[in-house]
């Protein structure tokens, strides 16, 4: 393809393009705050009740290892096709990188800072809200910027079930044998999940900056 | 008044016992200092006057309310607490360390400002240059001079002290010791303060309590203690400062 057919070829698709990408923004940004909503209260859950731990971060563990092309297949049957399907298929995916954060996060703040919090008189409730969910915030970002990026790169295959994004151009490309078009997908998507990255990343480097110069006592 | 009456504690139903039948009356604006080496029980003694370990048997009365029909929460904020681990809060402002428990009280936001800045002169940190810190900023001295500060907030009658200075370099455990005669003498505070450090408990006591073994030893002021020893192990524990002085003016020419 000459430099003039590329061009034609970017400026005749760059609506549609624009439009795939929101698409894609859609399922992982649902996804991920889906997963945020019920990986939060699991993960602090599982801190308090120790019996519940191992059975939880073992399903959540578990939905992880499953191909995706396997679970958004396994889902069609009982949710159909569109975006439904791939949604909650994200969201399963992004529970674990959540859930784990959020129970490492929280076990790592120091005894002695929990012991202060009981001895001043904090309730428990006063102490998850106001001590230990601060202390562990950067660490449950950091689940959240893991589980986002995962999001981008699966969102690609939901296309396969008709939940739009940017897996369209790819699955259109592969079936018209298009390079070009393949690349129209798969070059943002890419580019997308780095984008993301650096987003949560940032928003993770200034939560931390408070206690960057905080060694443990 | 603090009063302990008869308290154990078991951590294995039964099994052992980490404080074993004891018995302590702490007198108003009194400074009792409970002195003995790790695992004697001193802590846990400590730890159950606020309920953040609740006694298998016997009573404690905090002004004359047995602790156990006081909701926990409510008895912890009205006795301030300064913690071994210090236990600053390291996402918060010194100031808003200092004023923690008037926020949980309910205190408005320019009234716990203002008094966080007057409790951090008490301590002689000063405001200016501190308040807005974070306590990753400050010394290990510093940080417990704030730990004082923030024990201090609702103006509690009692002060409870797990062993505040003995994380402390020698000079600075020394300059915090004298602070605390100082605020003791201001403030008239009633003190429970334990110490595995024969002369830290010399200098700040009232009355001492030896600890041993789950038991208390003997409680008396440092001139009964030291000239009259109730048991073998008290005489033996406070021989040995002296032992010491005397192998270090050996050396002295």
């Amino acid at each position: 393809m000459n430099e003039q057919s590329l061009w034609a070829f970017l400026t005749a698709r760059a609506p549609e393009l624009w439009q795939k990408t929101l698409e894609h923004l859609v399922l992982t940004g649902v996804s991920t705050g889906l997963a945020v909503l019920i990986g939060l209260p699991l993960g602090i859950w599982i801190t308090r009740n120790a019996v519940a731990r191992r059975p939880v971060l073992g399903v959540v563990g578990i939905v992880q290892t499953i191909p995706s092309l396997a679970m958004l297949a396994f889902l069609l049957p009982f949710l159909g096709i569109g975006a439904k399907p791939a949604i909650v298929a994200l969201t399963l995916y992004a529970l674990l990188p959540i859930v784990r954060n959020t129970y490492t996060g929280l076990s790592e703040v120091a005894p002695d800072i929990l012991e202060a919090a009981q001895g001043v008189g904090f309730t428990n409730r006063q102490q998850l809200l106001m001590v230990e969910l601060p202390l562990a915030v950067p660490v449950i970002v950091a689940g959240v910027r893991t589980a986002a990026v995962i999001g981008v790169g699966i969102a690609t295959l939901s296309a396969f079930i008709g939940a739009g994004g940017l897996g369209d151009f790819i699955n259109r490309g592969l079936a018209l044998n298009n390079t070009w078009l393949i690349l129209l997908g798969a070059i943002p998507a890419a580019l997308l999940a780095l984008l993301v990255d650096a987003a949560i990343g940032l928003v993770e480097r200034l939560l931390r900056r408070p206690q960057q110069t905080t060694p443990a006592t | 008044m603090i009063a302990l009456e008869n308290v154990s504690k078991s951590f294995d139903d039964g099994a052992s016992f980490a404080v074993k039948d004891i018995s302590l009356r702490i007198a108003e604006g009194e400074t009792l200092v409970l002195l003995g080496s790790s695992g004697c029980g001193k802590t846990t003694t400590l730890k159950m006057i606020n309920r953040l370990i609740e006694p298998t048997a016997g009573q404690i009365e905090v002004d004359n309310r047995n602790v156990m029909d006081v909701d926990p929460v409510e008895l912890r904020r009205s006795i301030g607490y300064v913690f071994q681990g210090i236990g600053l809060f390291p996402h918060m402002r010194v100031a808003d360390n200092v004023s923690i428990v008037l926020r949980l009280l309910g205190w408005p936001r320019r009234r716990r400002r203002r008094r966080a800045n007057e409790l951090l002169s008490l301590v002689d940190l000063d405001p200016n240059d501190y308040a807005l810190r974070y306590p990753a900023e400050l010394s290990g001295g510093q940080q417990q001079r704030v730990g004082v500060a923030r024990a201090l907030a609702a103006d509690p009658a009692y002060l409870l002290m797990d062993e505040p200075f003995g994380a402390l370099d020698a000079l600075t455990r020394d300059t915090l010791q004298k602070e605390l005669l100082q605020l003791k003498e201001r403030l008239r505070k009633t003190i429970v303060f334990v110490t595995h450090d024969i002369v830290e408990a010399m200098v700040l006591a009232d009355r001492i309590a030896v600890m041993h073994e789950g038991k208390v030893e003997q409680v008396g002021s440092q001139d009964e203690i030291l000239n009259h020893p109730a048991t073998p192990f008290v005489r033996d524990l406070f021989a040995k400062p002296a032992e010491q002085l005397s192998a270090f003016e050996e050396h002295r020419q």
